[in-house]
C-alpha cells in the first residue's frame, strides 16, 4: 500500500501541473476584464470632430485648437516657409517625408502639436516664441526641432508631428477628424 | 511548538495573551534582546528613520485623501482649500510633501551605507534585493502621488514619463493607454493614479515587513563589515539602540520640521502651484529633485544605436534614454554578483572606497545636470549635455567595469580578528 510506483509519481505530476496550469489561465481569464475596464471608455472614444474657422489666421501665424483633448497645430505658412519646406534634401531627414504628403493645401499645415518624443508642446505657434533652428516649432522639454512641414530636424525626438485626419469644408473652414 | 520555549511573563494580562498569541515573546526576542553588533555608527540609523518617514506618509497621506478630490476639474482647487480651509490643512500638506522629500533623503543615505559598507553581499543580499524592490516602489508611489495636486508640473511629469513607456517595443503603446485611460494624461489618469498612490504605500509597508525579516534572519552588518563571533561583539537592541535611534530620529525631525515650517516649498517646483493646462507646456520641465539624477540619465542618450553610416537603427535615442534610466536602478539587483570581493565594509578596500566616492560625486553631479535645460553649458561653455554623458558613463562602469575588476584584483588591507577587539583596541 504505502510504495508508490513510478507510474504513480508520473500521474501525479501530470495532475499537479494541469491543476497548476488550469489555475494559471483561470487567474489570467479573471484579471482580463479588470485590465481591460482600464482601457478608454466608450465616451472617450466617441471620436469628436472639431470644426475650426481659419479664416482669421494671418500668414506665419498659428491657431491651437484641441481634438480629442489634444492640442492641433494649423499653421497659415508663408511663401518662405512653404518654400523652405519643399526645398529640403529628403537624406538629411530622420523621418523621411515630402512636404506635400504631409499638407492638403501648401499654406495650410495641420498637425498635431505633441512632441513625438514624450509628448511635451512644442512652441512656435506664436511669432514671439521660440521656433528652434529651423523656424518651425522647438520642444523645450528636451530639444527637438521641427521644420516649417512639422518634421524633425535635430533632437531627441523620433518623428515628425503627426498630421491628424482632416479636411478643408469649405475654403475657410476645416474640419478635424 | 513556540509555546514550549517561552518564557512566562510576570503580568498576568500580558501572560494571558501571550500564552494565546505570543506577540510579546515576539517583541521581546526581535526588538529587545535581539543581539546586536556594538559597533554601529549613525549610519545605522536611517533604516528607523525610514520606517518613520512611511508610518508618517501614511497617516498624514490618509488625512488628506479625507479632503482631496480626484477630478481633473476638482483636484487642484481641492489641494487649495486643503492650504486654505481645512483645519490645520497647510500643516498636514506640508508634512506629507516634504515627507516625501525627506523620506528619499533617508533613503539614499541608507542606501549609500549598504553600498559603502558592504551590507549587499552573502548572506544578506535578498534583504538587499528587497530593499532595491521598496525604493522602486517609493519611486512609483512618489511620482503618482505628485500628480495628485494637478498642476502644471503634475500634469507635464506625468505627460513625459507615462509616455516614457511607449518607448518599448511591440508593447509600449498598449501600456501607455492602460495608463492613461484615453489619449493623453487626463480625468481617466488621474482617478486610477489616485487609486494607486493609496495602494502602493501599503504595498511598501508589506515589503518592509519581508526586508525587516530578511534582516532578522541574518543580523544586521556593521561598519567592519565582518561577522559577529560571539555575545562579546553584540549588545542587546534594548535600551543601546532603542536610543540611539531615538536621538537620530530626533535629530532628523527637527531638520525635516525646520523645512514644514519656514521652507515649506524650497524642494518643490513652483510651476505646480499653477493649474494644469493641457495647450502649454512650462518652459522648463523637472521633475522632483530625488528623481534627477535618474532624469540625466535618460536625457543623456541623444544618440541612436545602431549600424554606423546606415540607417539601420537597433535601439533610438529614446528606447536607449529608457533602457539606460530603468537599468541603472535594475543593476542594483544584481550588485552582489558585480562585486564578489570578499571583504565587506569599504574602509578596508581603499580602491573601492575611492571609486564608490566618485560614484556619490557623480550621482550628485547628475542631479545637477538634470536640474538644467536640455541646451545648458557650464560656466557657458562646456555643453552640459557630455557632462551628462560623462557622468552616466561612468556611473554604468562603476558597475559593470570597475566593481568585477576590482573584486579579483583589489588586495583590501588585513581585517581585524573581531568587532570586539577592534572596538577595544580603538578605545585604548
Ligand atoms: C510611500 C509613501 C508616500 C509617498 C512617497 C507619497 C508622496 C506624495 C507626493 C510627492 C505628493 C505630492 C505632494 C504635493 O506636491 O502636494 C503626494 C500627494 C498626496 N498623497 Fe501621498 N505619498 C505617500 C503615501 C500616501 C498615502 C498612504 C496616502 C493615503 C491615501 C496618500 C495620499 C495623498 C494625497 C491625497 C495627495 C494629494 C494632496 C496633496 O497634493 O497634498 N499618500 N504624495
Ligand atoms: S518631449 Fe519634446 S523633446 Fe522631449
Amino acid at each position: 500500500m504505502t510504495t508508490i510506483k513510478a507510474d504513480d509519481v508520473k500521474r501525479r505530476d501530470f495532475l499537479q501541473l494541469t491543476a497548476g496550469g488550469f489555475g494559471i489561465v483561470g487567474v489570467i481569464a479573471a484579471a482580463t476584464p479588470l485590465v481591460n475596464s482600464l482601457n478608454p471608455a466608450k465616451d472617450t472614444l466617441a471620436l469628436a470632430t472639431t470644426e475650426v474657422d481659419i479664416s482669421t489666421i494671418p500668414p506665419g501665424e498659428g491657431r491651437t485648437v484641441t481634438w480629442q483633448g489634444k492640442p492641433v497645430f494649423i499653421k497659415h505658412r508663408t511663401p518662405e516657409e512653404i518654400k523652405e519646406a519643399e526645398d529640403v534634401n529628403l537624406a538629411l531627414l530622420g523621418d523621411k517625408e515630402i512636404d506635400s504628403d504631409r499638407v492638403k493645401r501648401p499654406e495650410w499645415l495641420v498637425a498635431i502639436g505633441i512632441c513625438t518624443h514624450l509628448g511635451c508642446v512644442p512652441t512656435g505657434q506664436k511669432m514671439t516664441e521660440a521656433r528652434g533652428d529651423y523656424g518651425g516649432w522647438f520642444c523645450p522639454c528636451h530639444g527637438s526641432h521641427y521644420d516649417t512641414s512639422g518634421r524633425i530636424r535635430k533632437g531627441p525626438a523620433p518623428k515628425n508631428l503627426a498630421v491628424p485626419p482632416y479636411e478643408f469644408i469649405s475654403d475657410t473652414v476645416i474640419k478635424i477628424g | 511548538m513556540a509555546n514550549k520555549e517561552r518564557t512566562p511573563f510576570e503580568n498576568p494580562v500580558v501572560e494571558w495573551v501571550d500564552s494565546r498569541l505570543p506577540v510579546f515573546t515576539l517583541m521581546q526576542k526581535e526588538y529587545g534582546v535581539f543581539p546586536t553588533p556594538k559597533n554601529f555608527n549613525y549610519f545605522w540609523n536611517f533604516g528607523a528613520i525610514a520606517m518613520f518617514m512611511l508610518i508618517t506618509m501614511i497617516v498624514t497621506g490618509i488625512v488628506l485623501a479625507m479632503h482631496y478630490t480626484a477630478n481633473t476639474e476638482l483636484a487642484f482647487d481641492s489641494v487649495e482649500r486643503i492650504m486654505r480651509e481645512v483645519n490645520g490643512g497647510w500643516l498636514i500638506r506640508y508634512i506629507h510633501m516634504n515627507g516625501a522629500s525627506f523620506f528619499f533623503i533617508a533613503v539614499y543615505i541608507h542606501i549609500f551605507r549598504g553600498m559603502y559598507y558592504g551590507s549587499y553581499k552573502a548572506p544578506r543580499e535578498i534583504l538587499w534585493m528587497l530593499g532595491v524592490l521598496i525604493f522602486l516602489l517609493m519611486m512609483g508611489t512618489a511620482f503618482i502621488g505628485y500628480v495628485l495636486p494637478w498642476g502644471q508640473m503634475s500634469l507635464w511629469g506625468a505627460t513625459v514619463i507615462t509616455n516614457l513607456f511607449s518607448a518599448i517595443p511591440f508593447v509600449g503603446d498598449g501600456i501607455r493607454t492602460l495608463l492613461w485611460g484615453g489619449f493623453s494624461v487626463d480625468n481617466p489618469t488621474l482617478t486610477r493614479f489616485f487609486a494607486l498612490h493609496y495602494l502602493l504605500p501599503f504595498v511598501i509597508f508589506a515589503v518592509v515587513f519581508l526586508h525587516v525579516w530578511a534582516l532578522h534572519v541574518t543580523g544586521s552588518n556593521n561598519p567592519l563589515g565582518i561577522d559577529t563571533k560571539g555575545p562579546q561583539d553584540t549588545l542587546p537592541f534594548h535600551p543601546y539602540y532603542t536610543i540611539k535611534d531615538t536621538f537620530g530620529l530626533l535629530v532628523f525631525v527637527l531638520i525635516y520640521a525646520l523645512f514644514i515650517f519656514f521652507m515649506p516649498n524650497a524642494l518643490g517646483h513652483p510651476d505646480n502651484y499653477i493649474p494644469a493646462n493641457p495647450m502649454v507646456t512650462p518652459a522648463h520641465i523637472v521633475p522632483e529633485w530625488y528623481f534627477l539624477p535618474f532624469y540625466a540619465m535618460l536625457r543623456a542618450i541623444t544618440f541612436d544605436i545602431g549600424i554606423p553610416f546606415t540607417d539601420i537603427v537597433f535601439i533610438n535615442a529614446k528606447l536607449g534614454g529608457v533602457i539606460v534610466m530603468f537599468g541603472s536602478i535594475l543593476l542594483w539587483f544584481v550588485l552582489p554578483w558585480l562585486d564578489t570581493h570578499p571583504i565587506r565594509s569599504a574602509r578596508f578596500r581603499p580602491l573601492f572606497k575611492i571609486f564608490l566616492l566618485i560614484l556619490v560625486a557623480d550621482f550628485i553631479f547628475l542631479g545637477y545636470v538634470g536640474m538644467q535645460t536640455a541646451d545648458a553649458k557650464l560656466f557657458g561653455v562646456v555643453p552640459l549635455i557630455y557632462l551628462g554623458q560623462a557622468a552616466t558613463a561612468y556611473y554604468l562602469a562603476y558597475f559593470l567595469v570597475i566593481l568585477p575588476w576590482l573584486s579579483k584584483n583589489e588586495k583590501g588591507r588585513e581585517l581585524p580578528a573581531s568587532i570586539n577587539e577592534a572596538v577595544l583596541a580603538k578605545n585604548k
